[in-house]
This record gives C-alpha cells, sequence and structure tokens, in this order.
C-alpha cells in the first residue's frame, strides 16, 4: 500500500532569475488525500504546470505509477491516468454537460478517429458518462449546456469528467473555490469517497476543508517545500505558522 | 423534425426542383446558375468542416479549389490531344478518375500545409493560410506549361459514364449528387466520435488534450477533409466555366469561400447551401440593376457580420445546439 | 554579375521594403493595439494614391498632392474607424476578416465610381527627377532614393513616437492593458481613432509615393496588402521592430530573388527550363522564407506578445 502513485523528485523551474519551483520532491500514495497549500504567488500554479505536463521543467523527474513522464505532453500524461480539474472551470461551453463527459470516455478509449456512427446513440460512451455523473451529482443536469451551469457544478463536472477519464491519480486545482457553504460540504464529502479507488494531490485554499480531508499536506512557499506532515504535525509547525497560517488568522 | 432540418430538407428540394424547372422551360443559364451554386456550395461545405467545425479560419482554400480545378483541365487537355499525363501516366477524360487524382493532390498538398499552419494559432494561422495559397497562386501563373497566367482552358468538359456532360441539367445532376453526399458525410462526421473531439477543440482546445486527445492531430485531419472536398469542387468549377483560372486560387476566392460559410451560418450542416445560394443570387440580381454591384454586395456583407449573426441558418432555426 | 546590377537591385530592393513598411506598420499598430485584423488597409494605400494624382493633376503641385493623400486617408480611416471598425474590436477574427473584406469591396467600387474605370498618373515631381551616380558607377533615381529616405525617417519617427511621447505611451498601455488605460482616464475611444487614422495616413503616403512610379489604379493596394500582412506575419504582430526587419527582408528577398534566381538556374539545369523555373520559384520566394520562419518561429521574428 505505500507504493506511490505519483513520484515527484528534485523538481525545479525558474523563469529568468525567479526559482518558482525549487527543488520540489513530493509523493501521493494510494487511498490518500495529499494537500498542497502556500500562500498566493508561492508557486502552486507553475508546479500543477509541471505535473500535468503543460510546462516542462528545467530539471528533476515525475513519475506515475512507477513510469517515468517528465518529457509527456498533457495528452499523453492524461491517457496514463492522470485526471485534473482546473482553477477556472475549462470546459467545452457549448456542448451538453453529458458530452464534456463523453469525450473523456473517448479519449480513455483512444477512439477519437472514428468518423461515422452518431456518439448520441453509442452506449459505450454514454453509459459512462452517465455513471460518471451520477457519482458527482450531476446526473439530472446531463442534457443542458455546460455554460448554463452554476459555478459548484462546474465544478462537480470537471471532476466527473477527471473520474470517466479511468484517472488513477487526481490533481484538483483548487475544487472549493468559489463555492458556498453548502456546496463546500458536498465536495467534501465527494472527495472523501473518491480518495479509496483514487488518490487525490489537492491544491486548496480553504482549510476547513483541507484539514477535513488531508492526510498529509505539503507546504509550498517561495517554490520550496517548506514542511511536510500529517495535519496535526503541519498544524503545530512553527515555521508554518510563521510563513502562513500566521497570515490569514 | 426540428426547424433546422426541415429547412435543410427545403433547401436541397429547392436547389434541385429550380434548375429541373428551368430546363424544362428551355432556360438554361439558370440551369447554370444552380450549378453554379450546387459547386460553390460544395467547396464552402469543404471549408465549413475546418472553419465551422473546426475553429481553424483558413484563408487560403482557394488553394484546393485551384487545385482541383487544374487537374479536370490539365486531364481534360491531355485527353484531347491523347497525350500521357506526366510520370507516364494514361490520359482519360473520366471525371470519377478526375475526382480520384484531384482529391489525392490535395490531400497531399494539404498534409504539409496543414502540419506547419496548425502549429500557430489565431491571426498567424489565417495569415500562413493565405501565404500558402498565394504560393500557389503565384507558382501558377508563373508555370508556362499550363497557360500561366492565361490559364487553361477546357475544350470539351470532361465525361461521366451513362451521362451526357455536355447537357447542362446532366451537368448539374453530377454536381448536386457530389454536393448531397458531401453533405451526408459532413453529417456523420459532425455525429460521430471524430467530430465531437473537432467541436471540441474548437471550443476549447486545454480541455480536449487534458482528456488525453491531441488537437493537433484531429484539426490536421479535419483540414485534409476540409481541402479534399473543396478541391472536388474546383475540378467541377473547371469543368463548368471550361477553364481552369489561376483566379480560381486568388486570396479573393478565399474570401469569398468564407463569406460563403457566414453568410449561410458558421458550422451548420446547410450553411454553405444557403450562403452559396444567397450569394450567387445576390450577385446575379444586383449585377442586373447595377454596375456597382460589388458595393452594395459589400455593405449587405458589412450588414450582416454586423447585425445579423449566425447567417442564414441561424437566423431560421436560431442558435446551434448540441444534445 | 555585374556589382552595379547587385546594388541597383538591393537599393530596389529597399525601396519596396521601406515602402512595405510604411503599409506594414499601419498594420500592426493597429493589431497590436487594437487587436484587429484589416483587410481594408490596402484601400487606404489605394485612396492616397488617387487623391496624390487627382490634386496634383489638378494643381499641377506633387507635394499639394502629397498633402492631400495624408489628409484624405487619415479623414477616411477615422470615418471608417468610427463607423464600422470600433463595432469590430470584442469580435472575433473571422467577423473582422469578413468585415473588412466586405470594406474592400465597398471602397473599390466607390473609387472607381468616383474617378473612373481608367487609370490615372501620376508624374515624378521636378526637383527628385534624374539620377544620381553612386559608388562603382550605379546610376539611380533621386525619387526612388527620396522614398528609401521617407521611409527610414518615418520608422525612426514612429520609434520615437512610441518610445518617447505621452501618445506613446499610451499606445505602450493599451497594447498591454485595455481596462487598465481606460481607468486612468484615457478616452480609449478616440486614442483607438487617432491610432487607426495614424496607420491609414502611413498608408495612403506609401500610395502617393507609389503612384509616381506606377499607375494609380483600383485594386492596386492588394497585392501590396498581402505582401505587408507577410512582413507583420514575419515579424511578429504587433511589433514595430518587427515590421522594419520584415519589410526590409520581403522587400530584399522579393527584388534579389526575380533578378537571381532565373540566371543562377539556368547555370544548373539550362536556360530553357530555367525561365519558367526561376521565375515561379522567384514569385514565390517570400511565401517560402515566410512558410520556413514561421516553421520554426510561429509567432514570428519579434513577436510583441510573448
Amino acid at each position: 500500500m505505500t507504493e506511490p502513485v505519483i513520484e515527484i523528485h528534485n523538481l525545479a523551474k525558474s523563469f529568468g532569475g525567479l526559482r518558482a519551483t525549487d527543488d520540489v520532491s513530493l509523493t501521493l500514495r494510494r487511498g490518500e488525500i495529499h494537500a498542497l497549500i502556500g500562500p498566493n504567488g508561492a508557486g502552486k500554479s507553475t508546479l500543477i504546470h509541471q505535473i500535468c505536463g503543460t510546462l516542462m521543467p528545467d530539471s528533476g523527474s515525475i513519475r506515475l505509477l512507477g513510469q517515468d513522464i517528465t518529457t509527456l505532453d498533457a495528452a499523453a500524461r492524461a491517457q496514463l491516468g492522470l485526471g485534473r480539474t482546473f482553477q477556472i472551470s475549462s470546459l467545452a461551453p457549448d456542448f451538453s454537460v453529458l458530452r464534456n463527459v463523453m469525450l473523456a470516455v473517448q479519449g480513455r478509449q483512444r477512439s477519437s478517429f472514428r468518423f461515422f456512427g452518431n456518439v448520441m446513440a453509442d452506449r459505450s460512451l454514454t453509459d459512462p458518462a452517465m455513471k460518471a455523473l451520477s457519482q458527482v451529482g450531476l446526473e439530472t443536469r446531463a442534457a443542458i449546456p455546460a455554460s448554463e451551469l452554476s459555478h459548484g457544478e462546474r465544478r462537480q463536472l470537471e471532476i466527473a469528467i477527471a473520474l470517466a477519464l479511468g484517472s488513477k491519480a487526481l490533481l484538483l486545482d483548487e475544487p472549493m473555490a468559489g463555492m458556498g457553504k453548502d456546496g463546500s460540504r458536498a465536495l467534501t464529502d465527494l472527495l472523501d469517497v473518491l480518495r479509496r479507488d483514487t488518490p487525490i494531490l489537492l491544491v486548496e485554499h480553504d482549510m476547513d476543508a483541507v484539514f477535513a480531508l488531508a492526510d498529509r499536506i505539503s507546504v509550498l512557499v517561495y517554490g520550496r517545500i517548506v514542511a511536510s506532515g500529517s495535519v496535526a504535525e503541519i498544524r503545530e509547525n512553527p515555521e508554518v505558522r510563521a510563513a502562513y497560517l500566521g497570515a490569514r488568522p | 423534425m426540428n426547424r433546422e432540418t426541415a429547412f435543410n430538407l427545403v433547401l436541397a428540394a429547392v436547389l434541385l426542383a429550380a434548375p429541373v424547372i428551368a430546363f424544362a422551360a428551355n432556360e438554361p443559364f439558370y440551369v447554370a446558375l444552380a450549378t453554379r451554386i450546387a459547386i460553390l456550395a460544395l467547396a464552402a461545405a469543404g471549408l465549413n468542416l475546418a472553419l465551422g467545425f473546426g475553429g481553424l479560419v483558413s484563408f487560403g482554400h482557394a488553394a484546393f479549389f485551384g487545385i482541383g480545378g487544374y487537374v479536370a483541365g490539365i486531364f481534360a487537355s491531355h485527353a484531347m490531344y491523347s497525350e500521357p499525363l506526366p510520370f507516364g501516366l494514361p490520359a482519360t477524360d473520366q471525371m470519377p478518375v478526375i475526382w480520384l487524382v484531384a482529391a489525392l493532390l490535395c490531400a497531399l498538398a494539404a498534409l504539409p500545409i496543414g502540419a506547419i499552419s496548425l502549429r500557430t494559432t489565431g491571426v498567424y494561422f489565417i495569415m500562413i493560410t493565405l501565404a500558402f495559397a498565394q504560393m500557389i497562386y503565384y507558382f501558377a501563373i508563373s508555370w508556362p506549361a499550363y497557360g500561366g497566367e492565361d490559364g487553361l482552358s477546357i475544350p470539351v468538359r470532361n465525361s461521366f459514364v451513362g451521362l451526357n456532360t455536355a447537357n447542362a441539367l446532366h451537368f448539374f445532376l453530377i454536381c448536386y449528387a457530389v454536393l448531397m453526399a458531401a453533405l451526408a458525410l459532413t453529417w456523420r462526421i459532425r455525429d460521430s466520435r471524430f467530430g465531437m473531439a473537432l467541436q471540441a477543440a474548437r471550443q476549447n482546445e486545454v480541455r480536449l488534450a487534458a482528456v488525453g486527445i491531441r488537437p493537433f492531430r484531429i484539426r490536421l485531419t479535419a483540414f485534409v477533409l476540409s481541402a479534399v472536398l473543396t478541391g472536388l469542387a474546383g475540378a467541377l468549377f473547371a469543368d463548368l466555366n471550361r477553364f481552369a483560372s489561376p483566379s480560381m486560387m486568388s486570396w479573393h476566392m478565399s474570401g469569398e469561400l468564407i463569406v460563403l460559410v457566414i453568410l449561410g451560418g458558421t458550422g451548420r450542416l446547410f450553411g454553405p447551401v444557403a450562403g452559396a445560394i444567397l450569394y450567387v443570387l445576390l450577385e446575379y440580381a444586383l449585377g442586373g440593376m447595377t454596375e456597382r454591384w460589388q458595393l452594395f454586395l459589400g455593405l449587405i456583407l458589412l450588414g450582416v457580420v454586423l447585425f445579423a449573426r449566425g447567417g442564414v441558418v441561424g437566423l431560421v432555426a436560431g442558435k446551434a445546439r448540441y444534445d | 554579375m555585374q556589382t552595379a546590377l547587385v546594388i541597383e537591385q538591393l537599393l530596389n530592393g529597399l525601396q519596396f521594403g521601406v515602402m512595405l513598411f510604411l503599409m506594414a506598420a499601419g498594420l500592426t499598430l493597429i493589431f497590436g493595439v487594437m487587436g484587429l485584423i484589416n483587410l481594408a488597409h490596402g484601400s487606404f494605400y489605394m485612396i492616397g494614391a488617387f487623391a496624390c494624382a487627382a490634386v496634383a493633376a489638378a494643381t499641377g503641385s506633387f507635394w499639394l498632392g502629397l498633402a492631400a493623400s495624408l489628409a484624405a486617408a487619415a479623414a477616411l480611416g477615422a470615418i471608417v474607424e468610427v463607423t464600422v471598425i470600433r463595432r469590430l474590436y470584442d469580435r472575433d477574427h473571422l467577423d473582422q476578416v469578413l468585415a473588412t473584406f466586405a470594406l474592400i469591396l465597398i471602397l473599390s467600387e466607390a473609387t472607381r465610381w468616383l474617378f473612373g474605370d481608367f487609370p490615372l498618373y501620376l508624374n515624378i515631381p521636378a526637383q527628385l527627377s534624374g539620377a544620381i551616380v553612386l559608388p562603382a558607377g550605379v546610376h539611380y533615381p533621386v525619387y526612388r532614393l527620396a522614398i528609401i529616405l521617407v521611409g527610414l525617417l518615418v520608422g525612426l519617427g514612429l520609434y520615437l513616437l512610441i518610445a518617447k511621447t505621452r501618445l506613446g505611451m499610451r499606445i505602450r498601455a493599451g497594447e498591454s492593458d485595455r481596462e487598465m488605460i481606460g481607468a486612468l482616464g484615457v478616452d480609449i475611444r478616440s486614442l483607438y481613432t487617432l491610432v487607426f487614422a495614424l496607420g491609414a495616413a502611413l498608408a495612403g503616403l506609401a500610395g502617393a509615393m507609389v503612384g509616381a512610379l506606377q499607375s494609380v489604379q483600383v485594386g492596386m493596394g492588394e497585392p501590396v496588402l498581402i505582401l505587408a500582412f507577410v512582413v507583420i506575419v514575419i515579424g511578429g504582430i504587433g511589433s514595430i521592430k518587427g515590421a522594419f526587419v520584415g519589410a526590409l527582408l520581403v522587400g530584399v528577398t522579393d527584388t534579389m530573388g526575380r533578378v537571381l534566381l532565373p540566371p543562377l538556374l539556368a547555370a544548373v539545369i539550362g536556360p530553357a527550363q530555367a525561365s519558367g523555373i526561376g521565375a515561379a520559384l522567384a514569385s514565390m520566394s517570400i511565401y517560402i522564407v515566410m512558410a520556413l520562419i514561421l516553421a520554426f518561429r510561429p509567432r514570428g521574428l519579434f513577436s510583441a506578445q510573448g
């Protein structure tokens, strides 16, 4: 049970003189939620870009289920089972909710070069997509355009897409941002269930959610991991209190 | 049946009925006008695949239109004098063979053009497709073997087994059949897995990559398919006019094809048909009223862009919806 | 190949290049500041040439004609911006292409209506006629040298305008952040009109100067427009420096290609085929250069936006 799903070693990335990612090592184990926290400008976005393959690191390595994915592009990583959500929802706005998820099923099946057959009549696409939607509680909204979803529903849809992709690991970029209290609680419950099948690397500002969910927490400040440990350890860590929690009473 | 499907059927029926009636009334001019509509609709249907569904604003599709035209012209002139073609291929005036060659050549041209152009986005994509088309255009006008600036005339229209292509109605029916086949293909592609990925690439390429589908391959495939359809239209257009002209490759032609797509309704299955009908009839009607018809055509186009977004199909059937 | 011929053709390429720069500077400025792709830019070139030819014919003065070309192109630019272009800033490039394509049809046909179907002719002013002798025994027309000089001066002026003046500061601010500049209290609408009119005036100036070298006719702006687009794409859209480098590159490549390629090919494959292939390759050369540059640098040489 201790073999890591994601294993990041000595990752580094600089822009000009700025070290946005400074020798970061991080693991995500089976069954856990590993939260990554840090103040604004700590380099969380840069790190996520590198893990997802939209930005190449200067040095270091990233492994997914033991396979080195450091040089692969975003699409290849997604095919290997790295699912993600975006800080600002990134959907196909004209497509229905269902179609957005079907696209992920299609990506998983690597079947995009079929030129015939109506996708809406294709149970091998619609069934898994509906299943993913019901997992996040969006099945009643399947037919409406994604652009008409509420903010919270878009977050749920992004998670459904990542699930339909058959993700082996989930990378959630501030899923609670902009959610109301009820929405946050529902999402917290959902992630709590999801972690049993799919470990989650959770980047989040909402400390209540982080402390409620996380098995481990890593704190990123100025591109470096300054502390890493259990919730209790992080709560007690004086360096973290000074650098981060202290700034947010 | 929804409004859009009904409107599509009406368009298909009108485009078929009008020339049949005109032919019966011994008005071959109107049969030719309808043929022109069908061919331009086919060319625009090709562009619609890339531009409408894929969001790829190609400003160079005239190149493929012209390549198709020159294939028809070159085959016709070799068949006329029974000279073998380059590479020792036997000359023929059979349209299906010509179409096949036109399609292959367009695909061969579109593959590298698309592969380079798709590395860029936005205005750069618009401009680099334009530049490639200009490259081929200048090649055509400065290459003396096939007419250069004068173009290449087709003394006898290429032939089709069992039909008399010199007969205006027969030729129209060939063009109409090819158009309908292309629209059927577009329809199937639109609703297929490939079509879903292509339309997703238009809306959000980052999302597409995040589910493991590379936008580049999807777009390149669409670009090549699109070029092939437009190339077929070019072959028919040259046969219609009995002339393969370098102006088929000019940037004005690329602009006109874009106009047809937008006028009819970008990304709508029958948008190119609606656009071609409206454009050709406007051209004809304005041309009959005033020598300065281009001025008024320009004003109408401007009005459409500024005030009537969504084109004809959008006006009739409302905004496109995905179930 | 004689040195004199090479120098002469290099100067011709330079003259062509600076003329392209006048066109491209306006295009790239308009794209950089307003995000607008303007196909109708060639129409201002044409209007400038017609205004110059008409006024010069009426008054007998090329210089009055030149002033008229600037005024006419700038005024038309302002009118077009206020009536049409302004509505296009928030639209996608597709709508912009279509609307400005429609503008070409309107402006070309309107010009034909006003001036008739026959080309006008414009004489080189007496002060600038004749040729001067350059080193290596090159006789070169004074007028073409004057065009080169004007182009270089405009380039310098634009550089100073953008780098050193308040207007330039606003233009740079407008490129990076439209809302920011609005918040600073700058009247963004008149700034856009001003930039558009300035771009139009530069195109009109180019048209007027070239009008004395060739006939003035409807449609004369279109080949130049396409080359100007090639220039700004090569240079990096939004970059004045890129437009300058791109313009000279395109001007010299095109001119030298036409002169050098046919004889070079003749030496390799024999004169019979060379003239055809050489001419074909020469006219394609700048597009080949552009494709090569974009294949390796998809955003041009000096892209302003990353």
